[in-house]
This record gives structure tokens, sequence and C-alpha cells, in this order.
């Protein structure tokens, strides 16, 4: 007896193949990890990060960003202000439908362009329901039609918020001014937020945003505008890239019937109080008890 | 090599979990310092004499420059009797006759109920006579829109003048057709690729 026994060769030509299977099926991985640097790949979670790594990060995805996209872009990282706590809302009785808000946010927060994506989904409703559900966001007519009203729908900033308790690696969470942010380096795609959030307001991206250089929003904030990698999650978040230095957010500015009313909550001279303290006012999905800080209120 | 690097530095960072820093903290806003300014639409100052400048700019004569040379015509009851600058204007603001709001003299100008003389760019005081409620809403910032800053303390704030959304000839808001229609996935199927 000598030379390997038939057992043996068996053994080997199946572990060969075997291998080869595997290499064979994890080859796109290997090839989507070849664009990833390893920096990318330990950065710590957001709330981690020293001054210094925050900086050296931010400066990363700048050049990250020229690489790909070829624009020079500036990413900032502001954080909360004191004394600052965000509410939104919107008028019902004025809104027409038009979607400038939607288009509005499109270009200020680098969204894809090939889907027209954007954090704002307008609900032609019918008059007399709020079923949700029921709207539909594809009208193409003039507006306002006949016997339908208008309800803009995007994230509500939940002060009890479904999608940051369902996220397995708390990728997103609510800071001190009332936002509900999402670090993209740490989100893992899973979509268990999208799925949690009762008013539809996450997005996925199926693929890195599309958009021609000319047309970056170069100020762009960690948490917020800059553009988002493939395969992670993303949401409103009141602009704070531009609400945070005191702006107010893009969606407001380019609503054409004045509908939107931003401001501080703890300001009680601030606009936003006045409509929550005199307008009749009302809270999509207020029985889910999510507590949301995004309001609808009516003239009438 | 990476891939060793890799391996070496994960074990380093499971043995190096570190705790959240301490938040970074801003001062809370200080007192609104900074104006809020009412935007003066075109129509107020002047009208369109439908020509283009070299630099395709539409040309807009300012009122005084036919008022201050004439005398005064007295105000016309219809909007048939109006010519030149002023032909054409579609009237739809309930049955009012344009001596309720307009002033003749030589320059344009408009009267409150009471008489009192207003500026064309004031016509804001004119117009909350009748429209109380929404009046309110606009000086609590509810109606009207408004653009620039939140936070007074850091920058200033314009606010729409009633003639830039509303025609006072015509108020009522004109239907417009929708912008940005939605393409994602689910709604109307698979969105166009470039790629």
């Amino acid at each position: 007896m000598s030379g390997p026994s038939r057992r043996v060769a068996l053994k080997v030509v199946g572990a060969t193949l075997g291998a080869g299977a595997f290499a064979y099926a994890g080859q796109p991985v290997a090839q989507w990890a070849a664009g990833i640097d390893v920096d990318q790949v330990l950065q710590r979670h957001y709330k981690e990060l020293t001054p210094e790594e925050l900086a050296q990060i931010l400066r990363r995805i700048e050049v990250e960003t020229q690489k790909k996209y070829g624009v020079e872009v500036h990413v900032e990282d502001i954080p909360p202000q004191d004394g600052v706590s965000f509410g939104y809302a919107l008028n019902l009785t004025r809104c027409i439908g038009c979607r400038k808000c939607a288009e509005a946010c499109h270009h200020e927060n680098n969204h894809d362009r090939p889907t027209n994506n954007s954090y704002i989904r307008v609900l032609e409703m019918q008059q007399g329901s709020f079923a949700m559900e029921h709207g539909t966001v594809d009208y193409d007519h003039a507006v306002p039609a006949p016997g339908k009203y208008y309800m803009p729908v995007q994230c509500h900033q939940c002060d009890n918020a479904p999608c940051v308790k369902v996220c397995p690696v708390e990728a997103t969470w609510k800071e001190r001014d009332g936002i509900v942010v999402v670090d993209y380096n740490w989100c893992i795609g899973c979509r268990y937020c999208e799925a949690a959030c009762p008013y539809h307001a996450r997005r996925f991206n199926w693929r890195a945003p599309e958009i021609p250089a000319d047309e970056i929003n170069p100020n762009q904030g960690y948490l917020s505008n800059r553009i988002r990698p493939q395969g992670v999650v993303e949401k409103c978040t009141f602009c704070l890239h531009r609400t945070r230095k005191g702006l107010l957010p893009a969606c407001l500015e380019a609503c054409p019937t004045g509908a939107r009313v931003f401001g501080n909550l703890l300001d009680p001279t601030s606009e936003i109080r006045y409509v929550l303290e005199h307008k009749r006012v009302y809270v999509l999905k207020e029985e889910l008890g999510t507590r949301p800080r995004f309001f609808y209120f009516f003239d009438k | 090599m990476t891939w060793l690097r890799v391996i070496a530095a994960s074990l380093l960072l499971v043995a190096a979990c570190r705790a959240d820093q301490a938040p970074r903290r801003r001062p809370p806003p200080g007192p609104p310092t900074f104006a809020v300014e009412i935007h003066v639409p075109e129509r107020l100052t002047g009208v369109a004499t439908g020509d283009v400048d070299d630099l395709g700019r539409p040309v807009r004569a300012s009122c005084v420059s036919c008022h201050s040379l004439r005398d005064a015509a007295p105000i016309p009851t219809s909007m048939a009797a109006l010519d030149e600058f002023h032909q054409g204007i579609q009237y739809a603001h309930g049955e009012l006759p344009c001596a309720s709001c307009h002033l003749a003299g030589p320059t344009p100008a408009l009267h409150r109920a009471d008489g009192t003389r207003v500026d064309l760019r004031d016509a804001i005081t004119l117009c909350r006579q009748c429209h109380g409620p929404q009046a309110t809403d606009y000086d609590h910032g509810a109606h009207g829109g408004m653009n620039g800053h939140w936070d007074r303390s850091v920058g200033g704030q314009t606010r729409n003048h009633c003639v830039d959304c509303h025609d006072p000839h015509a108020p009522r808001f004109q239907p417009s057709w929708p912008v940005l229609p939605p393409r994602d996935r689910g709604i109307t199927g698979a969105a166009p690729r470039s790629k």
C-alpha cells in the first residue's frame, strides 16, 4: 500500500471544489471591499469620536467626494445648540401640492437625480379623510384639484421614535435639539428603521447617488446632506446643516404659499409657538404615541 | 497584507472599546438683533413696458415717470376705461370699485377706509383692514412665508409682501403644475438609470 488512498483523494478533490466555489461566491464581496479603505472600516461610532478624529474624518470625506464626484465640498459637523428644540408645522389649508418643497429638498440634500428622490412626499388626499395610505404621490395634473387636499409628509422627528428603537447597531439616535440623525458610516443598511417608521419617512440608498458635479450642494453636514454612500438609510434632518446655523430649512424657503412654519419650541415668542398655541393642530397618527415634532394645522 | 492589517486592527478595536465623548456644547441663541425686512414687489413701484434691454432683462417703467408729469386723471369706474400701461387688468376682488383703494394724484397712492393716504409699497396696511385674521397670522409669522434666519440673533429675515403672492386685482391663488414627479421604486416602477 503506497500513495494516497481513494478516501484522501476524494477529500482533496472535494476540498478544492469547495474552496473554489466559496471563492467564486465571495467574488462580489471582494470586489465591493476593494473600494473601501481601512480607515473607513475601522471608523468608530460618531459619539465616540474625539474632535481630532472627527476633523480627520470630515477631511477624508471631502477628499473622497472630490475623487468620486469631481467637486470641492465643505463637510462640517455642527453640534446642537443649548436652549433650542426644533419644531415644524405645516398649514393644510394653504398647501396646494405643488411639490416645490420636495424639489428644494432634492437639491439642498444632494439627492439622487434619476429617482427624483426627496425626504418629502406630497400626498394628494381625498377631502374628509386622513388615511395616509390612501394618498397618492404620482398625481400629474394642475393643483389644487377639486375635492382634494395636499399633505406633505417628511420625518416627524418623533420624541418616541420607533426607528431609533429598532436600530440594532445604534446608528440612528435623537439629538438634544430634537433631530433624529443617522451616522451613515455606522449604518449597516438592514432597513429595520425604514420598516418601523409609520410616516414612511426613511429612504434607502439602493445605489450611490448620481448627481452632476455642478448641481452638488457643497455646504454639507456630516449628519445631514453629505452625499450618502450606497447601502445606507437616510432621512430628513430639518436641514440641520442650515438650521443649526440659525437659517430656515430649504423646504420652508421654497414654499410659495407660506404654508410652512419652523422655529424653536423653547422660545415663547417664536412663530412655531404661536401656531401651536393658537391654531387647530393635527398630529398625524397620534394614536401610535410617537410624539412627533412635526404638526399639521388649519386656518379655519 | 491588507487583510492581515484589517484583522490585526479589528482585534485592536475590540480590545480598545471606548465610551462616548462628552457632548460639545454651544450657547443658546441671544436676543433678536437682526431686522425683519418686508420685500417690496416690483409691481408696486412700476409697470412692465414689454421691452427687454440688451441683457435680456425686462424693462420696467417707474410709476412716477408718467404720473409726475401729467395732471391726475380721475379714477375710472370700470376696467374698460383703463388705457396705456394699465390695460387688460383682470378683476376678481369682490365688488369693490377702483376708488375704494386707489387715490388719484401726481404720485399713485392708495387710501384706507378712513381716507388716510397710503403709499403703494405700504399696501399691507390697506389689505389688513378687511383681512384681519390673515393679518394677525402674518404678524406672527404664520402666514405669508419667509426667507433667511429663524434665529434673528444670527441674521435677518425677509418676509413676503401681500402682493408678492396675491394679485391685488385677483387675489385668489391660481392653480399651477406640480414639479419633480417622484420616481421611487414601487410607485412608478424602477427608475431609469444613466448606466
